[in-house]
């Protein structure tokens, strides 16, 4: 006989079993889809919500943080899209627009998407019969391990799935945008595929839209199936999550050989976030910079965590983070790169740097190497510490002020991320947004 | 005008000046000369507004006004300006962004307009030019990657730019080859004026070669222990400071 300890369900563990039971039959796809939901939200009742004992959520105790599971949201309505279709002709956004709202893709409020890219609801997905796709949106098993993952797959009401042709060059970025229609708080689940065909090129940005992804809790997965030699540019503004939002981010990306992949996130905000990225390297020789921004103040949270799978040989990997933290707030940065036996010639450099502008922050990096292959050049590092007082007094001495010559050091500390990104407008755009962060700091 | 009352200064308990005084008109060029260690850096760093030194006692008077209890960037916009003996390196951080953000902060600090962009541009291509200072250089981050040499004719730029009414050359000559040396003094020569007064510190003669100066005060123990004209520095070369600070230990 041997004892289990049974932990006993949390108010928001109850109440999202009650909603998965209440909605479940209601949620788009075919029979098949209904019985991988059903296993989905079957691992994620064992489970739970992630707690500290589970090691890639150790910092950051869903389980104790997530004192409710807020009603799912409604289907938005014609009126709602009305609505939000006035708002978005007040504010003109760059790009195709591709509009997720509450986690449901909106044909009417988005673009028309240039040749060569077809766009699709995932409910369609679900309920079609498009084998390869359905097989895609289970990003090869990335995550399925995380049980935030899996209440992703049980719950997802919808999504967008984008395809981008063989041999495509896609000259407009796509612009994913999460709106909401909802005025009370609710609780989100999409799940978005973006397939890159083979030598394809293509640039799919993130952003929110008004309260959309702001507020309420917001279970979001994003996963990028990249063909043999395809390039792909990626950024996701995170940026300014409200007092009490919780917002999850799961991002998976698996690349083929010779893919070249591009990704930069920005995170602001008050609430809750936690950012996981899984990414497998498939095919042999691709490239990817996966590169991230928390600037967090007051008591502000947010949390990336990283799994980079090494299966295929000469790969390189570059993971940089960057973490401001001011007053009160707490960073977390866990990497891990993996690299499997086969994976020979692997080039892996992960790095995270935070600066720590008071006493009172707190910062928890923990970067991992896993290597059974025995001819790569990994490496890791984990810095934190304060701005350089040389570098602020030679500034002063210039004639900058103190809180100026400080936001020109933390500007360049996090705009470095950023100049790497290959489209002008967005670089402008996020070292706007860093500015605009770093002016409110400054007067506060 | 530059005049240091007894001026009484120390880090961690360990006294460093030690009732120094000075006194530089407009237009004049001080050298002070000294060993190391003698507390040439702390005068500088002090006089600039640096932070983690007590001042115990005594002012630091810019133009008649002291100057101590001023944040750095408040000293720089009055007037004064520190040559470093090592100018920092700021990635990220590009160099015009930084020679514009410096000048304006200035002027917005005297109460001026700010200078347009056109103005801003003609003023550095004009300065830099002069000093041999290449336009790929003014597009890269600050001082990122220059020689020593290169790092020390961007000081010079920034002074050319900023017009301060005293500047402070903190062993300016040091990790210059003699090229360097030269080209760096002619840009600070040809910013003396009847207006301007400077403090040259360094303890090498050879500079002075290059920078010639009406007065030469010799620095022992955290105060100045003997002022002449400009052959002190070579009586210096000859003799160096062993008797300077053997009446200090003396003392």
């Amino acid at each position: 006989m041997s004892a289990q300890i049974i932990p006993s369900r949390t108010p928001a563990e109850t109440a999202l079993a009650e909603t998965f039971g209440a909605v479940k039959g209601k949620l788009p796809g075919t029979a098949a889809i209904a019985k991988l939901r059903e296993d989905s939200f079957g691992a994620f009742a064992e489970a739970g919500l992630p707690h500290r004992r589970v090691e890639s959520w150790h910092y950051t105790d869903l389980r104790t943080i997530m004192r409710e599971a807020l009603p799912l949201a409604p289907i938005p309505d014609a009126v709602a899209i009305e609505g939000l279709r006035k708002d978005f002709a007040q504010e003109p956004i760059a790009g195709v627009k591709l509009v997720v709202v509450d986690g449901v893709f909106v044909p009417e409020l988005s673009d028309q998407v240039p040749a060569g890219v077809t766009v699709s609801s995932l409910a369609s997905v679900l309920s079609g019969d498009r084998a390869d796709l359905i097989a895609a949106l289970s990003a090869q098993g990335l995550g399925t391990q995380d049980s935030i993952v899996s209440l992703n797959a049980a719950m997802m009401q919808d999504g967008v799935v984008i395809e981008i042709a063989p041999g495509t060059q896609v000259a407009e970025a796509l612009n994913i945008i999460y709106a909401t229609a909802s005025s009370t708080p609710v609780a989100r689940f999409s799940r978005s595929l973006v397939v890159v065909g083979e030598g394809a090129t293509a640039s799919i940005a993130e952003s929110s839209f008004g309260d959309g992804g702001r507020t309420g809790q917001t279970n979001g997965a994003l996963i990028f199936a990249v063909g043999d030699h395809a390039k792909v540019n990626h950024t996701a503004a995170l940026t300014g999550s409200q007092v009490g939002s919780i917002r999850v981010e799961s991002f998976m990306v698996s690349l083929g050989a010779k893919a070249k992949f591009d990704s930069f996130a920005l995170i602001t905000g008050a609430g809750l976030l936690r950012r996981q990225i899984f990414m497998r390297f498939n095919g042999e020789d691709a490239e990817s910079s996966l590169r991230g921004a928390a600037l967090l103040r007051g008591r502000e949270y947010a949390d990336t965590t990283l799994f980079v799978e090494h299966i295929a040989p000469g790969c390189v990997g570059r993971e940089l983070f960057k973490y401001i933290l001011d007053e009160e707030a707490v960073g977390v940065f866990q990497g891990k790169i993996h690299v499997a036996p086969e994976a020979q010639k692997t080039d892996g450099k992960m790095l995270c740097k935070a600066l720590l502008l008071t006493d009172t922050v707190a910062m928890n990096n923990k970067p991992e190497l896993e290597i059974f292959a025995d001819d790569v050049a990994c490496a890791h590092g984990a810095t934190c510490g304060g701005l350089n007082e040389d570098q602020l007094f030679y500034l002063e001495a210039r004639g900058l002020p103190y809180t100026e010559a400080e936001s020109l050091l933390l500007e360049a500390f996090a705009g470095e991320l950023v100049d790497e990104i290959e489209d002008e407008k967005l670089v402008e755009a996020f070292r706007g947004e860093i500015s605009a962060w770093l002016a409110a700091r400054a007067k506060s | 005008m530059l005049e240091v009352k007894n001026l009484n200064v120390s880090i961690g308990g360990r006294k460093i000046l030690n009732d120094f005084n000075i006194s530089v008109k407009d237009g004049e060029v001080a050298a002070i000369m000294g060993p190391n260690g003698t507390g040439k850096s702390t005068l500088s760093y002090v006089m600039a507004g640096r932070s983690g030194y007590t001042v115990e006692s005594g002012e630091v008077l810019l133009n008649g006004e002291n100057i101590l209890e001023l944040e750095p960037n408040v000293r720089a916009a009055k007037g004064l300006f520190l040559a470093f003996q090592y100018p920092l390196e700021i990635p990220g951080v590009a160099t015009m962004t930084f020679l514009k953000a410096a000048l304006n902060a200035q002027r917005k600090q005297r109460g001026e307009e700010e200078l347009s962009t056109p103005d801003f541009m003609k003023r550095v291509t004009g300065a830099s030019s002069k000093l041999g200072i290449k336009s790929d250089m003014l597009k890269r981050a600050l001082n990122v990657g220059f020689s020593g040499g290169e790092k020390k004719r961007m000081d010079i730029l920034q002074m050319a730019l900023l017009e301060p009414s005293f500047g402070i050359l903190d062993e300016t000559d040091s990790g210059l080859d003699i090229d360097a040396l030269r080209v760096v003094a002619e840009g600070v020569n040809s910013l003396r004026s009847p207006t301007r007064g400077f403090l040259v510190i360094t303890h090498y003669q050879r500079l002075l070669d290059y920078i010639v100066p009406d007065t030469v005060h010799v620095m022992a123990g955290g105060r100045i222990v003997r002022t002449g004209g400009k052959e002190l520095a070579l009586e210096l070369e000859k003799s160096g400071y062993s008797e300077y600070v053997n009446e200090e230990k003396a003392a």
